[in-house]
């Protein structure tokens, strides 16, 4: 298998920026909901071959992002619990919660401990079992499937030292409450790939029933993008809206099946904080009262103490769109990647981050010798 | 059972004297060493380059090496990247107790052959043991003296607008074969690190050509560290191509996995160089005929503009900028 260069191949991109050129006529605001386009599309460039016309917002589809001060502080008290092993993904090391991070935890002998999947967080379980195990739940659809297998394996099992701290989050709900809200205008929705691999296309189904915006379902690929937004223009351009689907290979209408089963089998919805969003009904995920026992919130006495905020971070406005990296007066100043203030400066998907590492600071960058016209013609 | 070395191989006392006759002696064997005097004595000509580097590497065998010739080789690509002839090595070895004895032999016999091949001695070393828990399984620490051939001026501040940069082969190899036999990440993949000693082939690029301006290693941090080092220490811009960076199927789909950009990913056996842009064919050509340049391509040129950054040409045809590696690469959560 051509794993990417196959979506990267610069002709066929040439072509279809073309065929955008030639296409866009009316100004049109595009949000791509989830932080991995926001790094795909900066990392490839593909602002720059845009027309004035397409202006690209990034949404709140970040996990580590959105995930609110006062729960971060929780995964932070949680660490410091004599004896418990904190299993996370590497994202959430650096991030900042109200005092310090899981990194700074760890340095003053929190043991904290990077795993690439839920059952390495069971490995470790089962290799200490003196000691209770958790698990940092924070992502979206996406790995809930995966830490919901988690405990029904722990179940099984019958263990009894492995904990989840769950602050996984739903991307429908949340993106209705951006609608809802009214505070920015779209004429098209970049949605995610990985997101709706798991819940499928039909998910988004009521954003162009209620609200008349077109929909297209994207992969990460430089050509995938590309080929979502001309799908978004041939909606927006002939009055249309609907769920399409750029990224066929791994997105169905329907989903996958079975992991949405495994989720709904341990979990069920509940109202969860979003950075910047505030409270959403339904938009997290919380243990059934058959599996709370694995609920670390539960199980732990800790104080997480008092939230504080970053003072002068605007990454809440950012997640709702409202504002880009680049209104934050603290951006690429006294907030960067080294000294990150807020959460999507230090995140992967985090657009600060992506804003800062892709883009020059601050100015309008042009190439020299890399002129976009040379694309065109 | 296996012997394994013991706090007390440390002590300096007997079991010390017995550890480095049995293990260390007959491995290096050379006269500078097996005089067992408290500095080795040699005569250089003309300028030296003189380095030093320390290792840590978890696991301490990975594909394609050990820490041993890791270390050896390491230092041997720091000397060479000044254009040195890399001479005498020292190796010092922090010990955690507990290591199997016929683990160190293999790595010292690993350093040794690594040595050889460079043509480099081994002339003085120490061991240290400590106490289980105070290091990973064993560190390393080197120093290299080399000496510079006169005419030869190759430093990171030399790049000059219109300079052509020559990478010798794909990136990223080292960096994704160690990490692929991390506990908790093994997956299964046939990579070798690309672990080697550049000396050769450097002698051999500084003979095709006399305007070579800059030689640098990219190991931690990868190109992009590399790169803007350069930048930053010549006042220059760097462009890059993407579309002519050689990276492996392998390298590319892991860090698709992980979520890590290959141009941050650590190699042991690549070098960069800055060449005046009419002898830049030259040296790629003597770069290819080395088995550890086969692969080398030019990936770009040095700018007057843009000083002190690195921009990249996307596969797409748009532009980025590659900034320095900050802090750790972590794996990503989706």
């Amino acid at each position: 298998m051509k794993l990417t260069s196959e979506f990267r191949r610069s002709e066929l991109a040439q072509g279809l920026v073309s065929r955008i050129h030639r296409r866009s006529k009316t100004p049109a605001r595009l949000m791509e909901f989830c932080g991995g386009h926001t790094v795909a599309i900066l990392k490839h460039g593909i602002r720059q071959l845009l027309p004035p016309t397409i202006e690209m917002l990034s949404g709140p589809g970040c996990p580590v992002c959105v995930t609110a001060n006062a729960d971060l502080d929780k995964a932070m008290a949680l660490a410091r619990v004599p004896g418990v092993i904190l299993a996370t993904f590497g994202d959430m090391l650096k991030v900042p919660g109200s005092n310090s991070s899981l990194q700074e935890s760890k340095a003053e002998g929190a043991d904290v401990r990077i795993v690439y999947s839920t059952m390495d967080g069971l490995d470790i379980a089962r290799q200490n079992p003196q000691r209770p195990v958790v698990f940092l739940g924070i992502g979206f659809e996406t790995t809930a499937p995966t830490l919901a297998a988690s405990v029904l394996q722990a179940e099984q099992e019958g263990m009894r030292n492995y904990y989840i701290l769950s602050q996984h989050k739903l991307c429908p709900p949340v993106t209705r409450a951006l609608l809802d809200s009214g505070e920015v205008k779209l004429q098209g929705i970049v949605c995610p790939g990985h997101v709706s691999a798991i819940i499928g296309s039909r998910s988004w189904e009521f954003i162009p029933r209620d609200y008349g915006i077109p929909c297209v379902v994207s992969g990460f690929e430089p050509l995938d993008i590309l080929q979502c937004i001309d799908m978004l223009l041939t909606q927006i351009e002939s009055g249309t809206s609907t769920v399409e689907i750029a990224y066929r290979r791994g997105v169905r209408p329907e989903g996958n099946r079975r992991a949405q089963e495994l989720m709904d089998q341990v979990f069920e919805p509940c109202a969860a904080s979003w950075r910047g969003v505030g409270i959403v009904p339904q938009s997290g995920l919380r243990l059934r009262e058959r599996y709370r026992r694995f609920d670390a919130e539960l199980a732990f006495d800790f104080d997480p103490g008092p939230t504080k905020e970053h003072q002068g971070c605007i990454c809440g406005e950012i997640l709702r769109a409202v504002k880009t990296p680049r209104d934050c007066p603290l951006f690429a100043d006294v907030c960067n990647p080294e000294h990150p203030i807020g959460p999507c400066m230090v995140s992967s998907e985090g657009s600060c981050a992506a804003y800062y590492l892709y883009e020059v600071q601050g100015s309008t960058f042009k190439v020299p010798g890399f002129p976009v016209d040379r694309l065109l013609d | 059972m296996t012997k394994k070395i013991l706090l007390s191989h440390g002590s300096g006392g007997k079991l010390s004297h017995d550890l480095v006759a049995r293990r260390f002696l007959p491995a290096f064997n050379n006269p500078h060493l097996a005089k067992l005097d408290d500095a080795a004595i040699f005569d250089i000509q003309g300028h030296l380059a003189f380095t030093t580097d320390s290792y840590v590497i978890t696991p301490i065998f990975f594909p394609g090496g050990d820490i041993g010739k890791l270390a050896v080789c390491g230092t041997v690509n720091d000397l060479a990247m000044m254009g040195a002839v890399p001479l005498y090595l020292s190796l010092s070895f922090i010990i955690e107790e507990g290591l199997p004895e016929d683990e160190l032999q293999a790595i010292v016999d690993s350093a040794q052959r690594a040595a050889a091949d460079a043509g480099a001695m081994i002339v003085t070393g120490d061991t240290k043991v400590v106490p289980h828990g105070s290091a990973d399984k064993l560190f390393v620490n080197t120093s290299g003296i080399g000496a510079v051939p006169t005419g030869i001026h190759l430093s990171g501040s030399n790049a000059r607008a219109g300079d052509k940069v020559v990478l010798s082969g794909t990136i990223g190899d080292h960096g994704i074969a160690v990490l692929s036999q991390r506990e908790g990440l093994s997956f299964s993949t046939t990579l070798q690190s690309d672990c080697a000693s550049l000396n050769e082939m450097v002698a051999q690029m500084l003979e095709a050509s006399s305007n070579i301006h800059c030689l640098r290693d990219p190991t931690r941090g990868g190109l992009a560290t590399t790169l803007n080092e350069i930048a930053a220490q010549s006042r220059v811009g760097i462009r890059i191509e993407e579309a002519t960076i050689p990276v492996r199927r392998e390298v590319q789909a892991a860090c698709e996995m992980l979520g890590f950009d290959p141009l941050y990913v650590a190699n042991e056996g690549k070098l960069v160089a800055v060449v005046a842009s009419e002898d830049a064919e030259q040296v790629l050509r003597a770069m290819q005929r080395n088995e550890h340049g086969r692969e080398a391509a030019i990936i770009g040129e040095v700018t007057a503009e843009s000083a002190g950054r690195v921009v990249m040409k996307t596969s797409i045809g748009a532009s980025r900028i590659v900034d320095m590696l900050v802090g750790d690469i972590l794996p990503r959560i989706c």
